[in-house]
Formats: structure tokens, C-alpha cells, sequence
């Protein structure tokens, strides 16, 4: 396959072509924060933690879905980039309410543990949270959409690594939320075989396994793994 | 030398960043050294004084009397800490907001309907604000501590840092939750 050079943070890398901006990077070691990012599935840009710049162009790029080009420069970690990255965290905490003292994600989340390392300190924007349901019908799984940041991890990996694609979004804006089946309790989804994938992945909160401690469920790696083993199978 | 005047005000909160500040230990005796307090929740004045350098705020912004106290509070005083996530963000105190009339529906819910004998909504009591607030909703705010309750480390880390009139860079330090 033919191959790209290009530079990250100054760095000289080589990769396959098609390979994206973020993989290349995490390929050579260079870390860039991601959210919506799973490894297994489809990205999708959502959640712009992973922007970086390209030299020439005064837009910034999300850089889980931005292919590598011949000769690019890609800046991941300017002054600029960590403003922007600091505000998306904002916007993500102020969307609904991120109450973290009295969420079960709390010291699991990946959204509360990036907000710290990147140094959010403080939430400027108004908040004005919509009324969003709990649904505890299911025998153990639980979804609470006042916690979810529309990630669509667990929509993905219920489509594409279990196969079923129980989940998806329903509404615009910030009415916007995950649903089950066709906007059924969990407990009356025919199509979900209860196999907690989506509970693994969900990197805060908004969905969980009842009576389980949130760092126990979670794997974020299963999509990966599962992907990996198919993959090699076939091989 | 002039010692510094500091400030510590409590409002919609549940103590637990005062016990925070009060949980540095022996930092308080180098902080004693250094600091006078002129008004706190743990000393009896009962007017907020002029001229305070630093003022350190428990709490959202609930009700009235809040309200004035806070306002009166940032025209007298230089740098003015929001301490803990209620003050930084609303936190629990601010869940009513997400209810329509939630000043209503938190005073039915905790004087009537949980009431064992003679439910009544107290009536003497200062008014609650249509929403809770966090400070910066209201008045202008220099640093933040966020935090349910904000770590004794931080409190020192930061005042350490202001009283040495350096910035504090709260990058892996400051933490939701
Ligand atoms: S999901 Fe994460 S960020 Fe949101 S309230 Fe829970 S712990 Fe905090
Ligand atoms: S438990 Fe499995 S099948 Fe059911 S919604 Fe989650 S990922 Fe999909
Ligand atoms: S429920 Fe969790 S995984 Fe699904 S979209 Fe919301 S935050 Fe993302
Ligand atoms: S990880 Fe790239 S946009 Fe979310």
C-alpha cells in the first residue's frame, strides 16, 4: 500500500495511505484527547476533543476523521487547541446535569477525568437542561439521558460489533437523545440480547449496569478486541 | 507587617468546603501568621466588613438574603474565590433548576409532602430565587476551586499561591466531583 509521510508536533512519520490523523499520531506515540473516538468502530467526529491544526489552513480538524496527506504539518498541542479542547468540555458539562458528586460515573468518567487533566476549572456557559428521562426497567441495564454527551459510542458498538443496532438517536438539538428500539423501555426491546456492550463503552455515567460498580463494568476495549479476533479468524 | 484580611461566606451549601478549609490541619497555624479573618461562619461578625482582600465563598447563590450578601461581598473585597462545586457550577443546589418552578417544587417537596405533622411552607424565611446560581452567574469571580468538597491540598495549593501573588494553574489539579 502506498505510504504518507508527513510531521507531528515536528515529528517525521510515515503511515499507510487512508491512515488518519489521530492513528498515525497514537502509531508514534503522540496522544491526543478523545471522547467519542472508540477503537473497533467507525469514528464519527463528534465530540471535538481530538482537533488539531494543519499548517496552511486557519480551520482546526477533528483529527479521528481527517485522513493524512502527503507533506502535512499537524500541530496537536498548541495554546489554541487546548482553549478550544477546554471550551468543548464546557459545552459537554453545561449541556445537562453533570452533577458529578451525586453521579454514579463518579472517579469512572472519562469526561470528569479529561475536564481535570485539561484544567476546566470552571463552567461560563448558561444552562438551560432539558428534562430527560431514567429508564430502570430493564432487569439490570439503565440508561440515564441526563448524564449522556451524544457520544454514540454505545449506538456503534450495538451496530456494528453486536450486530443488533438496538440504540440510535431520536430529536435535534439539545433534545437530542439515545433510544431504545423504536423509543421503547429497555425491558420491551426485542432486539437487545442484554449483552452490556453498550454499558462498557459508555464513557460517563448514562448508561451503567444496576448494583455494579461503574469501574467494573466498563471495557472500552471490547470493540477492539472483538474486531481483532473476527479479523484474525478470517486470516 | 499588615496581615491580610480574609473573608469566608457560606451560602446554599452543606458546610463541607468549610470543614475542607478546616481540614488543612496545621497549614492553618502558617496561614494564622499570615492572615487575619474578619468574617466566616466560624467566627461571630455579624456585618461584612470593608477592605477584604480575599473572600472565599461556600455555596450557590440560592436565596435573597444570598443574593445581597454576595453583592455587598464583591464591592468590598479584592479577590474573590469560588470554593467547591455548588459555588463553581450550582451542584446539588442547582438540580431544581432542571424542574419547571423548581423553587416551588423543592419547598412542597421538603415542607409538605415529607412532612410527618402540620405541613406548612414556612413563610418568615427569606424568599428562594426562581434558580439557584453559581457565583459567576451573579458577581465577578478571580479563582476556582472546584470540588464536592473541594481537597484540603487544593485549598493550601491555592492559597499558597495567591498570597505569594503568583497564579494558581489548576491544569490536573482542579477536579468536578
Ligand atoms: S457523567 Fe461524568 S461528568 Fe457527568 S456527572 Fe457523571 S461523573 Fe460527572
Ligand atoms: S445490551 Fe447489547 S444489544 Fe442491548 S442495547 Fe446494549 S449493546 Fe445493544
Ligand atoms: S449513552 Fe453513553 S455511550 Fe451512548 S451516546 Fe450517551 S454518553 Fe455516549
Ligand atoms: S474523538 Fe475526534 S471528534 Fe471525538
Amino acid at each position: 500500500m502506498k505510504s504518507v509521510r508527513l510531521t507531528i508536533d515536528g515529528r517525521a512519520v510515515e503511515v499507510p495511505d487512508g491512515t488518519t490523523i489521530l492513528d498515525a499520531a497514537m502509531a508514534n506515540g503522540i496522544k491526543i484527547p478523545t471522547l467519542c473516538h472508540l477503537e473497533g468502530v467507525k469514528d464519527y467526529g463528534g465530540c471535538r476533543l481530538c482537533l488539531v491544526e494543519i499548517k496552511g489552513s486557519p480551520k482546526v480538524f477533528p483529527a479521528c476523521t481527517t485522513p493524512v496527506g502527503q507533506g502535512m504539518e499537524v500541530t496537536t498541542n498548541s495554546d489554541r487547541l487546548k482553549e478550544y479542547r477546554k471550551m468543548a468540555l464546557q459545552l459537554l458539562l453545561s449541556e445537562r446535569a453533570h452533577i458529578c458528586s451525586v453521579c454514579v460515573a463518579n472517579g469512572a468518567c472519562e469526561l470528569q477525568s479529561l475536564a481535570s487533566e485539561l484544567g476546566v476549572d470552571q463552567l461560563i456557559f448558561e444552562r438551560d437542561w432539558p428534562e430527560l428521562s431514567v429508564d430502570l426497567t430493564h432487569a439490570y441495564l439503565v440508561i440515564d439521558r441526563n448524564r449522556c454527551i451524544l457520544c454514540t459510542r454505545c449506538i456503534r458498538v450495538c451496530d456494528e460489533i453486536e450486530g443488533v443496532h438496538t440504540l440510535d438517536l431520536m430529536l435535534r438539538g439539545k433534545e437530542t437523545q439515545v433510544v431504545i428500539d423504536l423509543n421503547e423501555n429497555w425491558k420491551n426491546a426485542t432486539s437487545c440480547t442484554g449483552c452490556r456492550k453498550c454499558a462498557k463503552v459508555c464513557p460517563v455515567g448514562a448508561i451503567y449496569v444496576k448494583g455494579e460498580a461503574l469501574s467494573s463494568t466498563k471495557d472500552k476495549e471490547v470493540a477492539k478486541f472483538i474486531t481483532e479476533r473476527r479479523r484474525s479468524a478470517f486470516e | 507587617m499588615n496581615k491580610v484580611r480574609v473573608a469566608t461566606i457560606w451560602l446554599s451549601g452543606c458546610s463541607g468546603c468549610h470543614m475542607s478549609f478546616l481540614d488543612q490541619d496545621e497549614f492553618l497555624m502558617e496561614l494564622a501568621k499570615l492572615v487575619q479573618f474578619v468574617y466566616s461562619p466560624l467566627i461571630d461578625v455579624k456585618e461584612f466588613p470593608e477592605n477584604v482582600d480575599i473572600t472565599i465563598v461556600e455555596g450557590a447563590v440560592g436565596n435573597e438574603e444570598q443574593l445581597e450578601l454576595i453583592e455587598v461581598a464583591r464591592k468590598r473585597t479584592k479577590q474573590l474565590i469560588a470554593l467547591g462545586d455548588c459555588a463553581v457550577h450550582g451542584n446539588v443546589t442547582s438540580l431544581r433548576n432542571a424542574l419547571r418552578e423548581g423553587d416551588q417544587a423543592v419547598l412542597k417537596r421538603a415542607y409538605l409532602e415529607l412532612a410527618d405533622t402540620t405541613p406548612q411552607i414556612p413563610s418568615e424565611v427569606t424568599p428562594l430565587l426562581k434558580k439557584a446560581h453559581p457565583l459567576h452567574e451573579i458577581v465577578e469571580v478571580d479563582h476556582f476551586i472546584p470540588g464536592c468538597p473541594p481537597p484540603a491540598s487544593l485549598i493550601t495549593y491555592v492559597l499558597t499561591e495567591l498570597l505569594a501573588g503568583r497564579k494558581p494553574e489548576m491544569e490536573g489539579k482542579a477536579k468536578f466531583g
